[in-house]
C-alpha cells in the first residue's frame, strides 16, 4: 500500500478507477461531480486511456455499454438529473448482463432540484430506476478512503457478477477532502470473456450483446437466471459496519454522509447514558437485512437518518417487519442535519427510558 | 452456359426478380406454394438467360445463385 | 462458376422481413462489403431498433443490440475500445434521425471512425407505419392521416446534406436501392464507407433510400417505382462529402 495522499471524494473515485484497470471514461459536465470528469480528462490520455465528453448523460451510457459488451472495464459518472437521464442505458446494461461502473455524486431533487448534498436517490438507485426487472449493486461511500476503495471493490463485484454497479457518493464526501491510501496500481491485463464482442477471428460463432427476446419464454428464463445471480449477490457480497452495536438498546441506521453525523451523536447519546449503536449499510443493495432482522430481537427501536422525505426508511421497515418502531430523522432538498438533531431524535426515540 | 437457381423455400414472392430480368424469363409460380406460404419465383426458359444476375441484385432474400 | 450467390458473412437465418422488403438487400450489400474486404473476423455490427432489430441474427461477425437511436454512441465506445475492429452501425430513419439525432450528429463531428448504413424509407415500419422525420411533405400515414402537413409536423430531415455541412465526417453519400443500376451504385457507396474506416478516414455514413411496400400499402414493385418518383426528387443521390476528394480536388 502507498503513502497517504490528501484528496477530494471526487478525484478519489477518479484515480481509484484507473488503479483498478478502468482506462475507459465517458461523461457529460453537472455539478457536484465534474472534478471525476476533469481528473479523467487529464490522466485518461496520458495513460493510452479514453476520456470523452460526451454529447449527453443518455449518449454518455450507452458508449459505457459499448465498452461494456467488449469486456473492458468503463465507468460513468454524474449527479442526480444526469443519472436519471441514464437510466435507459443502465436498463440496457443489466439486461445485457455486462459489468460497467456508473457513479452518482447526489444532489438535492426532484427535477433540476439543487447542487447541495442529497440522498434522494435512494429508491431510484435500488429498486431499479430504470425499467424492467433488475438490480444494481449499490455501494454507498461515507469518506473519501471509500470513495477510493468502493469505486475498485464495484470493479471487482461488477465483474464478477456481470452486474452494473453503482457508486450512490453525496455532494459532500464528494467535495470533502481527506487523506487516502490508494491501492496500488493494477497492470491492466485483458483476458477475453467468453460473451464479449472483439470480432469472431473467424475462430468462434458470433457473440451477440443483447436484451432483446421477444419469445416470452426466453425472456422469463433470463431473468431467473439474473436472479440467481441476485440471491448470490446477496449472500456474498453484504456489507455493513456495526458500530457501538454490543450492547445497545436502539439502532441509528444511516448510510453515506448521514451516517458521519450520527455516529457523532451516538456518541454523544452514549454520554448520556442512552445505549444508542449504528448499523450504516455498505452495500445499499443488497440491503444488510438480516443484520437489521437480527437486531429486532436486541433493541426496543431503530432511527434512520437520511438526506431525504425518507427513502431507505422502507428497507429499514421491511427487514424489521413492524415489530419495532422505525423513527425517521431527515433533512432533504440539500440540507444536512447537525448532529444535535439526531442527537434529539434518538431522545425521542428512547423516551423516558434514560 | 449461365444457370440461374432459386431456392425457393426461402423466397416471399414479392416479384423483384420477374422485373428486373432483362430477358423476361422470370415468373411467379401461381400454381405453386412454398413451405412459407408464398407462390415463389422460377425462370420459365433457362435457355434465354445470359446470367447477369439483374435478379439476384434485386432479391431481398438471396434466393437465387447464379453461374456462368 | 458461380458468379452470384448469398454472402458468406450473412448466417443461414431466414431474414424476417415482409416480401419485397429491401432492408434485405442492405444487409446483403453490407455482407458483399465485409466479404470482398475480408473483416468478418474482426467487424463488430450495432443494430438498431426499428425493423432491422434483429440484424444481429443475419450476421455472422460479433454483434450488438442498441437502444432506439444510441447506436452511434454505442458504436462510438465500441470503436474507442477496439480501434483495430471495424464498427459499423445499421440505421433506420426514426432511429437515426429523430430519436438518434444528436448521436449521430456528434458522432459525425468527432469523425468517429466508424460506418454507419441509414435506410431511409420514410416511414417507421416496425411500430405499422407512422410518420417519420424523413416522411415526404403530404405523405398519408398512420399519424399524418392528411398527409403530413408541414404547417404543424414540420419538413422531412435531409440527413446527408445536413451532416455534410459538418466540418467532421469524412464520407457522406446517397445512394437508393430502387432498381439494378442503384443496387451497383450503392454497394460501392457501401463498401467505401468500409474502406474508409480500414483506412483510419473516419466517419463514412451512407444514407440508403428505400421502401416500405407494407406500409406505403404498394406492391414491391410499385413501391420502388415511388422511390424513383417521389423519394429521389427530394432526396438526390449523390456524394456529399469525401474528404480525400475534397482534398485531391484543392
Amino acid at each position: 500500500m502507498g503513502n497517504k495522499v490528501l484528496m477530494k471524494g471526487n478525484e478519489a473515485i477518479a484515480e481509484a478507477a484507473i488503479r483498478a484497470g478502468c482506462r475507459h471514461y465517458f461523461g457529460y459536465p453537472i455539478t457536484p461531480q465534474t472534478e471525476v470528469a476533469a481528473y479523467m480528462a487529464k490522466r485518461m490520455p496520458k495513460i493510452g486511456g479514453t476520456f470523452l465528453q460526451a454529447e449527453s448523460e443518455i449518449a454518455a451510457i450507452n458508449m459505457v455499454y459499448g465498452v461494456a459488451g467488449t469486456g473492458r472495464r468503463v465507468m460513468t459518472s454524474s449527479s442526480s438529473p444526469g443519472v436519471s437521464l441514464k437510466q435507459e442505458g443502465i436498463s440496457y446494461i443489466a439486461g445485457s448482463d455486462l459489468p460497467c461502473l456508473i457513479v452518482d455524486v447526489q444532489r438535492g431533487g426532484p427535477g433540476l432540484g439543487g447542487i447541495q448534498p442529497s440522498q434522494s436517490d435512494y429508491f431510484q438507485a435500488t429498486k431499479g430506476g430504470g425499467h424492467g426487472d433488475y438490480h444494481l449493486i449499490v455501494l454507498a461511500p461515507a469518506s473519501v478512503q471509500e470513495m477510493a476503495d468502493l469505486t475498485g471493490l464495484a470493479f471487482d463485484l461488477a465483474d464478477k457478477y456481470r452486474v452494473p454497479a453503482m457508486l450512490l457518493a453525496d455532494g459532500t464526501i464528494g467535495q470533502m477532502m481527506e487523506p487516502v491510501e490508494l491501492a496500488e496500481a493494477q497492470e491492466v491485463t485483458f483476458t477475453e470473456k467468453p460473451w464479449a464482442v472483439t470480432g469472431t477471428k473467424g475462430k468462434r460463432e458470433h457473440h451477440v450483446v443483447n436484451s432483446l427476446y421477444l419469445v416470452p419464454e426466453e425472456l422469463e428464463k433470463k431473468n431467473f437466471e439474473r436472479y440467481e445471480r441476485y440471491a448470490a449477490i446477496a449472500k456474498n457480497e453484504t456489507r455493513w459496519e456495526s458500530f457501538m452495536m454490543e450492547d445497545a438498546e436502539y439502532c441509528v441506521v444511516a448510510f453515506g454522509i448521514a451516517s458521519r453525523v450520527s455516529k457523532n451523536a451516538v456518541v454523544a447519546a452514549r454520554k448520556e447514558g442512552i445505549k444508542v449503536g449504528l448499523i450504516r449499510p455498505i452495500t445499499l443493495w443488497p440491503f444488510p437485512k438480516q443484520v437489521l432482522a437480527d437486531a429486532v430481537e436486541q433493541v426496543k427501536g431503530f432511527l434512520c437518518v437520511e438526506l431525504s422525505m425518507g427513502q431507505m426508511i422502507e428497507d429499514v421497515k421491511l427487514a424489521t417487519g413492524g415489530k419495532r418502531e422505525v423513527a425517521l430523522c431527515n433533512r432533504t432538498g440539500g440540507m444536512i442535519m447537525s448532529p444535535e438533531e439526531v442527537l434529539e431524535s434518538i431522545r425521542k426515540l428512547a423516551g423516558g427510558d434514560k | 452456359m449461365p444457370k440461374v437457381t432459386f431456392r425457393e423455400d426461402l423466397c416471399k414472392g414479392c416479384g423483384l426478380c420477374v422485373s428486373a430480368c432483362p430477358r423476361k424469363i422470370l415468373e411467379i409460380a401461381k400454381d405453386q406454394i412454398n413451405r412459407k406460404g408464398h407462390n415463389p419465383a422460377r425462370i420459365t426458359d433457362q435457355g434465354k438467360c445470359i446470367g447477369c444476375a439483374f435478379c439476384a441484385t434485386m432479391c431481398p432474400d438471396c434466393v437465387i445463385t447464379v453461374e456462368k | 462458376m458461380v458468379v452470384f450467390e448469398k454472402p458468406k458473412s450473412l448466417t443461414d437465418k431466414e431474414f424476417h422481413y415482409c416480401p419485397g422488403c429491401p432492408h434485405g438487400i442492405i444487409h446483403r450489400l453490407v455482407a458483399e462489403a465485409i466479404d470482398t474486404l475480408g473483416i468478418e473476423g474482426i467487424a463488430i455490427g450495432v443494430a438498431p431498433v426499428g425493423c432491422a432489430v434483429m440484424a444481429y441474427d443475419y450476421f455472422k461477425c460479433d454483434m450488438v443490440e442498441a437502444a432506439h437511436g444510441r447506436a452511434p454512441a454505442m458504436a462510438t465506445g465500441i470503436k474507442r475500445s477496439l480501434p483495430e475492429n471495424i464498427v459499423f452501425t445499421y440505421q433506420g430513419d426514426g432511429d437515426l434521425a429523430s430519436i438518434g439525432m444528436a448521436e449521430t450528429v456528434h458522432a459525425a463531428t468527432r469523425n468517429e471512425n466508424i460506418t454507419v448504413i441509414f435506410v431511409n424509407n420514410a416511414i417507421y415500419g416496425m411500430t405499422g407505419g407512422q410518420m417519420a422525420p424523413t416522411s415526404l411533405p403530404g405523405q398519408v400515414t398512420q399519424t399524418s392521416p392528411y398527409g403530413r402537413d408541414v404547417k404543424t409536423a414540420g419538413y422531412p430531415i435531409k440527413v446527408a446534406e445536413l451532416l455534410s455541412s459538418l466540418d467532421g465526417p469524412a464520407y457522406i453519400a446517397r445512394v437508393a436501392v430502387n432498381n439494378v443500376k442503384h443496387v451497383l451504385e450503392a454497394k460501392k457507396a457501401i463498401q467505401k464507407a468500409f474502406e474508409n474506416q480500414i483506412q483510419g478516414k473516419g466517419f463514412s455514413l451512407v444514407e440508403v433510400v428505400s421502401a416500405c411496400p407494407t406500409n406505403w400499402g404498394m406492391t414491391p414493385q410499385k413501391a420502388l417505382e415511388w422511390v424513383e418518383e417521389k423519394m429521389i426528387p427530394y432526396y438526390p443521390l449523390g456524394v456529399y462529402k469525401d474528404k480525400k476528394a475534397e482534398k485531391e480536388a484543392e
